[in-house]
């Protein structure tokens, strides 16, 4: 058996990591690999495409229930879904209370201790929007996530997500042997998308490993909560996260340490690429009708 | 470099500045630029001890002091038995600092008092993870069932609570809602906050302002008042320090209406707006809440000092000078009546104990404190410092220390030792943490925060236990089986 692959999808909240996490994920499971998907998003929606159920009892809440993580054994939590990946939702409080970061690090602790690992080939990390705190950068630390997939788009601030995200990788980076597998960019339809994604890819030292094109047929696979690779194995979409699939898995050991830029270099990017326009620093602060612009009703 | 041969003031300055110099020697540069700030002398006619202090510890040395948590729980608020406080958090608080202050008080505990119990929430990962609000909710609901006649909570806050957000603001006005009115006091006292628990300590004040005394605006306590109320803040009864305080004060004729916070109660608490006069004792730790009543309800308060026969006599006339002719008189009948007492404690002890030297380190109260008691024993204090004292602590130590004693503020462990090392006191005064580093130096030791689990020493009665126990320490016969590793 080849060795265990950990990697993880970040990404900015809304992007589409978990569907295109999942996706692909199907498709690796489609070319025979055994997978084990970890959710760490108190939202527990990483799972639903393979398990065709809303959310799957997460680990917290059924430690909570028994007492305490010790009391839960790994049947308990482990559920198998499509093309037989297995799945664990990490799960946490409710918006507003607690620490849901101390929640991914007892999740993984409890995976880990209990041999969730054994017999997989690939484990995968899908943690919520940013790396907010201590907790959310957990899947990134040593002996944890070696590649890192930030899907993001054409959008300023899925852009400044992941740059954000590669200063969490690069904290980690020389302490750990976590790299930044690439990034995987899900077509918003945005301006020069390609050619934006792209760009920063070179500029954080990393590539633009694929482009998923935007399909209608993602979402309606969604709404039966399946991935497309189940639902129209045919379709052309499906293609895409395959192709994206198998360059992941010929991806090993590619990985790089990322260079993350400052704010200022981001725009300067976007402006380069015409997306947006050079204002000079005077205006900076100044109302429409300061400006003489057209006030807008 | 000789040792213990210092003689003159001009000598002991020059000794002690060589010594400062020669244990910041060993710190790195930037370590010996932060520690040289805290490490001094004083000198006669200078406004404070020419220390800086209340600034946080050096990372990597062993400081001495303690956190918030132990400032508020620990000292203010733990004492007040008739109240149920809880270690809000996970276990290792509350169970380590478990009636370790030895706040003696008079109850029946687990009916009525709860001053050497335990109360913990005891979080898990889960209570972590998910908030321990409601955990809180029940224990306050189980609280009420199992030990209904406790007069109030606390909730002292450990680390974690602050650090997930619990709102336990809220728990805690709901609690006191379903409890008709009951006093449920939220504290926020996070070990991580402030430099040592001397924030604690304001934290905890704080919190009496605003979760006591705010709670009855506009219906105050009810009692006969009288023209010679007086409340004892700032004693913790540390082996029944209050105890032999108060006395005292009764029988100068004042009316003694509630101790802060040793054998004290929440209903002393809330009658002490209408004090007449706040007697002050431990000036670092309830400071403020004194300063608060003075503004709020216009009740003055004065600082006093009764260790030794000295301070007492002195402190008598302060406080009676707050009141009439016969609480004036009174008081020096007072001194008078005991004058006797002294006498016999002093003519017993004092020659077995004349000249000997001592050092200290305590906390935010005794370094200067308990000076008088020891020099009216005929001892000489050659060094003293604060864990957690203020500059206006420092600036109290002048009136106390002699020209060129050397000051340590947040002394570190090294530091302590090598100090005691090379001046070779008689008597080390300080912390358990403290004693067996230094009794297996060979210098005899006296615990100075717990009284080595003796006591009283505040009052007459105290000073004469106080001068048995020092006598005890430096003159035991076992000093002379040991040899300290300086002597040859």
């Amino acid at each position: 058996m080849a060795a265990l692959r950990q990697i993880a999808f970040y990404g900015k909240g809304g992007i589409g990591k978990s569907t295109t996490s999942q996706n692909t994920l199907a498709a690796l499971a489609e070319m025979g690999h055994k997978i084990l998907i970890v959710g760490c998003d108190p939202k527990a929606d990483s799972t639903r495409l393979i398990l065709h159920q809303k959310a799957q009892d997460t680990i917290l809440s059924l430690a909570a229930e028994a007492g305490s993580v010790e009391d839960l054994e790994l049947e308990d939590v482990m559920k198998v879904g499509y093309n037989d990946i297995r799945c664990v939702e990490s799960g946490g409080p409710e918006p507003g209370v607690g620490c849901a970061g101390r929640g991914v690090i007892t999740s993984i602790n409890f995976l880990e201790e209990n041999g969730a690992y054994e017999g997989v080939d690939y484990v995968s990390y899908d943690v919520l929007g940013d790396v907010v705190c201590g907790g959310f950068a957990m899947p990134i630390r040593e002996n944890k996530a070696q590649e890192i997939y930030i899907v993001m788009s054409g959008e300023m601030m899925a852009m400044y997500a992941a740059n954000n995200i590669s200063k969490g990788i690069l904290k980690y980076a020389n302490s750990g042997g976590v790299r930044l597998g690439g990034l995987v960019c899900n077509e918003r339809q945005t301006d020069k998308e390609y050619e934006l994604a792209d760009a920063l890819a070179k500029k954080l030292g990393s590539k633009l490993i694929y482009f998923v094109p935007r399909d209608n047929i993602v979402q309606h696979a969604e709404l039966r909560r399946m991935t497309v690779i189940e639902f129209a194995p045919e379709s052309k979409q499906a293609e895409h996260y395959r192709t994206l699939a198998t360059k992941i898995h010929a991806n090993v050991g590619n990985g790089t340490i990322p260079t993350p830029i400052t704010m200022d270099e981001l725009e300067d990017m976007l402006m380069e690429h015409g997306i947006m326009k050079a204002v000079d620093e005077s205006e900076i602060g100044k109302k429409a009708a300061e400006l003489g612009l057209t006030a807008v009703a | 470099m000789s040792v213990a041969v210092a003689e003159t003031v001009a000598e002991i300055k020059a000794r002690n500045k060589e010594l400062v110099q020669e244990v910041l020697k060993v710190y790195p540069e930037k370590t010996a630029k932060r520690r040289a700030k805290h490490l001094g002398l004083f000198e006669d006619g200078k406004p404070d001890c020419g220390v800086k202090s209340n600034i946080k510890s050096v990372p990597g040395v062993m400081t001495i002091r303690g956190c918030a948590y132990a400032g508020s729980k620990g000292v203010v608020w733990g004492p007040i038995k008739d109240m149920i406080h809880i270690s809000h958090g996970p276990v290792g608080c509350g169970q380590y600092s478990w009636a370790s202050r030895r706040n003696y008080y008079i109850g029946t505990t687990g009916v009525d008092t709860f001053g050497t119990m335990q109360f913990t929430s005891d979080f898990q990962e889960k209570d972590i993870v998910f908030g321990g609000d409601k955990k809180l909710a029940k224990i306050i609901d189980e609280i009420e069932v199992l030990f209904p006649l406790n007069k109030g909570i606390s909730v002292q806050s450990e680390c974690p609570i602050g650090l997930i957000g619990d709102d336990i603001e809220a728990v805690s006005k709901a609690k006191t809602k379903e409890y008709a009115g009951k006093t449920i006091v939220p504290v926020r006292c996070e070990g991580f906050r402030g430099v040592s628990q001397s924030l604690g300590h304001h934290i905890a004040n704080d919190a009496i302002r605003d979760w006591v005394f705010d709670k009855m605006d506009g219906k105050p306590a009810r009692f006969e008042s009288t023209p010679y109320d007086v409340a004892i803040i700032g004693d913790y009864n540390i082996g029944g320090d209050a105890w032999s305080s108060r006395i005292l004060l009764e029988e100068m004729g004042l009316r003694v209406v509630a101790q802060w916070s040793g054998d004290g109660t929440i209903a002393e608490l809330e009658a002490t707006p209408r004090a007449k006069l706040n007697v002050l004792h431990c000036y670092r730790s309830m400071n403020y809440i004194s300063r608060h009543m003075e503004e709020k309800y216009g009740t003055p308060w004065v600082e006093y000092n009764f260790f030794g026969p000295s301070k007492i006599a002195e402190s008598l006339r302060k406080i009676a000078s707050h009141f009439d002719e016969t609480i004036k008189e009174n008081a020096e009948k007072v001194i008078a009546k005991y004058q006797a007492l002294c006498d016999a404690v002093i003519a017993k002890y004092r020659p077995r104990l004349e000249g000997k030297t001592v050092m200290l380190y305590v906390g935010g109260l005794r370094p200067r404190h308990v000076i008088g008691a020891y020099e009216d024993l005929g001892m000489e204090i050659v060094g003293t410092g604060y864990e957690f004292g203020h500059n206006d602590d420092y600036q109290r130590t002048t009136h106390y220390v002699k020209d060129g004693t050397l000051i340590y503020d947040d002394v570190t462990g090294y530091e302590f030792e090598k100090f005691v090392e090379k001046v070779q006191p008689d008597l080390v005064g300080s912390g358990i943490k403290e004693k067996y580093v230094f009794q297996k130096m060979g210098v005899p030791f006296r615990q100075m925060h717990s009284w080595d689990y003796s006591g009283p020493y505040h009052g007459y009665d105290g000073f004469a236990i106080f001068a048995r126990d020092m006598d005890m320490a430096i003159n035991s016969p076992v000093w002379k089986m040991t040899k300290a590793p300086w002597a040859a």
